[in-house]
């Protein structure tokens, strides 16, 4: 069912585990499969200088998870905002079509996680402004 | 610790491999022996006497009459064919069927296509154990009531229905008794006289026969309609040439199953229990299904914090093949219909692995799986946010 690529990820984690005191925390809950995902930031000068994540969830998920962190190591808030679902299903090389909603939730949790951590930063939480209209975004 | 891999089938619910001996009485009737039962020459009389020698076979291990015995492909056909026949030839005196939460989709799929062609389907609760109870049966017939269909044991779970006493409250009000005896035949007894069955049916691969074979029973003087049309075989109930080679491997297969039943039934019984006071002693773990009222080779487990798709996945890698109830896993990405029946609370619906045993399943394949699964459950509960602190390893 799934190829190489997605049972390394879900066979070798990335980054998996929780920050202790992290800046920036995402929770997402599937409503379907009741999947969980947790993320973690720590944020340094717009940076995400480390990030783990926890997972529930089938296969697709935790791998999904696993190159989701990935992706945004290392990048800008900007950056990190803009990774999609199906650039995850994309890194991945590919999910079956059933599951390709589990690369949903890791949209979801990185994109409530940077809220969280602009939120406690005192700043405005991101809409889909960012990506609707493509603008570089202006703190 | 590091245990070699090793390749332990744990799925006999699902199908089974054929047996030896099973599979070479059937290779004649595929080649030299290949005749038709139904025509007139001499090769087809030796088709027609081995499809005879099956049914006497068939009938005495469920303690019924051969003519009672209907050849069909598989417990599916035997499920579709108790339900829509019964349901059209007495459509007449009524309308309404009584059936269980906790059926196969052969049985609640079907139900829901008569639904929509006018029939009134009543789905009787189950107890936590994902029993039936006989008062509820009772209560729900009402004068219109035409069919009870209540499965002798569940395939999921294991548990084992009152099917005596359903069938005997059946019998009292005068409505037909069905039962989908898929998962029973050839692992408990089965007795339609003293059970007061009327229909019943079973499925050749799930007791190391060849898939593609079934039957249905049906008591003398039950008016039920034909589903399969077409030529007389089968006295005339159920067309098509005869599975020659299938029916032949069935019928050997449920005559051995039976004849071994004592003795495996003991010794499965035993292995299955290992398997579970192995599994129990996982923290945060509960069994499914009745305790002792269980198919003797069932073992069906819910983890707390964990999914069921990523331990069979993980399972797999480590040669252990086995199932689960998870919405993840499955076609519609609904949980288990059965699990939701029994009251599985939705935190812990997700994380159920079912491990069924078979014939060729030894101590230290079950030894081997417990260590497995502990490991897996670990690793799991390792990589997700639910679980609580005390049951993480250190330094996670």
């Amino acid at each position: 069912m799934y190829n190489e690529k997605v049972m390394d990820h879900f066979e070798n984690p990335r980054n998996h585990g929780e920050i202790a005191d992290a800046d920036g925390i995402g929770e997402v809950v599937s409503p379907d499969c009741g999947d969980v995902l947790k993320l973690y930031l720590v944020v340094e000068d717009d940076v995400i200088v480390d990030v783990r994540c926890q997972t529930f969830g089938c296969g697709a998920a935790i791998a999904a998870s696993s190159m989701a962190t990935e992706l945004i190591r290392g990048k800008t808030l900007e950056e990190a905002w803009q990774v999609s679902d199906q650039d995850v299903v994309r890194a991945l090389d590919g999910l079956p079509p059933k599951k390709e909603h589990c690369s949903v939730l890791a949209e979801e949790a990185i994109h409530l996680a940077i809220n969280d951590y602009r939120v406690r930063q005192g700043l405005e939480p991101w809409g889909d402004v960012v990506r609707d209209l493509g603008h570089e975004h202006e703190d | 610790m590091d245990t070699e891999t090793r390749l332990v089938y744990m799925d006999h619910a699902a199908t089974t491999a054929a047996r030896a001996d099973v599979v070479e009485a059937m290779v004649p009737y595929m080649t030299e022996q290949f005749g038709n039962p139904s025509s007139l020459y001499d090769v087809a009389k030796v088709s027609r006497e081995a499809v005879a020698r099956a049914r006497d076979q068939v009938a005495a291990s469920i303690g019924a009459e051969p003519d009672e015995i209907f050849f069909t492909s598989g417990g599916t056909e035997s499920d579709n064919w108790a339900l829509k026949g019964v349901a059209f030839a007495h459509r007449g005196k009524g309308n309404h069927i009584i059936t269980s939460a906790v059926e196969h989709h052969a049985i609640t799929h079907t139900c829901a296509w008569l639904e929509s062609q006018g029939f009134a389907v009543t789905y009787l609760p189950v107890d936590g154990y994902g029993m039936v109870d006989p008062v509820d049966v009772e209560a729900a017939i009402t004068p219109e009531t035409i069919l009870i269909s209540v499965m002798m044991a569940n395939n999921e779970v294991g548990t084992i229905q009152p099917v005596a006493a359903i069938g005997a409250i059946a019998r009292k009000h005068g409505v037909l008794f069905h039962t989908d005896a898929v998962q029973a035949a050839g692992h408990i007894p089965i007795d339609v006289q003293a059970m007061h069955i009327d229909l019943l049916s079973l499925s050749g691969h799930k007791f190391h026969g060849p898939k593609g074979t079934g039957a249905l029973y049906i008591r003398k003087g039950v008016q039920i309609d034909p589903l399969m049309h077409g030529g007389a075989q089968e006295r005339g109930m159920r067309a098509g040439t005869e599975n020659v080679p299938g029916i032949v491997g069935m019928g050997l297969a449920l005559s051995l199953a039976n004849a071994e039943m004592a003795e495996q039934t003991k010794r499965m019984t035993a292995l299955r229990e290992r398997l579970v006071s192995g599994l129990l002693a996982i923290p945060a773990t509960r069994l499914n299904g009745h305790p002792t009222e269980r198919l003797p080779n069932n073992v069906n487990v819910v983890f707390a914090y964990i999914e069921g798709e990523s331990v069979l996945l993980l399972l797999n890698r480590r040669g252990i093949m086995a199932s689960t109830g998870s919405a993840c896993s499955s076609e519609s990405g609904e949980p288990s219909p059965v699990l939701r029946a029994c009251g599985v609370p939705n935190d812990m619906i997700h994380g159920s692995l079912r491990l069924t045993l078979g014939e060729e399943t030894t101590e230290a394949d079950v030894d081997y799986c417990v260590a497995t699964v502990t490991e897996v459950v670990q690793r799991l509960r390792d990589l997700s946010p639910l679980t609580p602190a005390e049951l993480r390893s250190t330094g996670n």
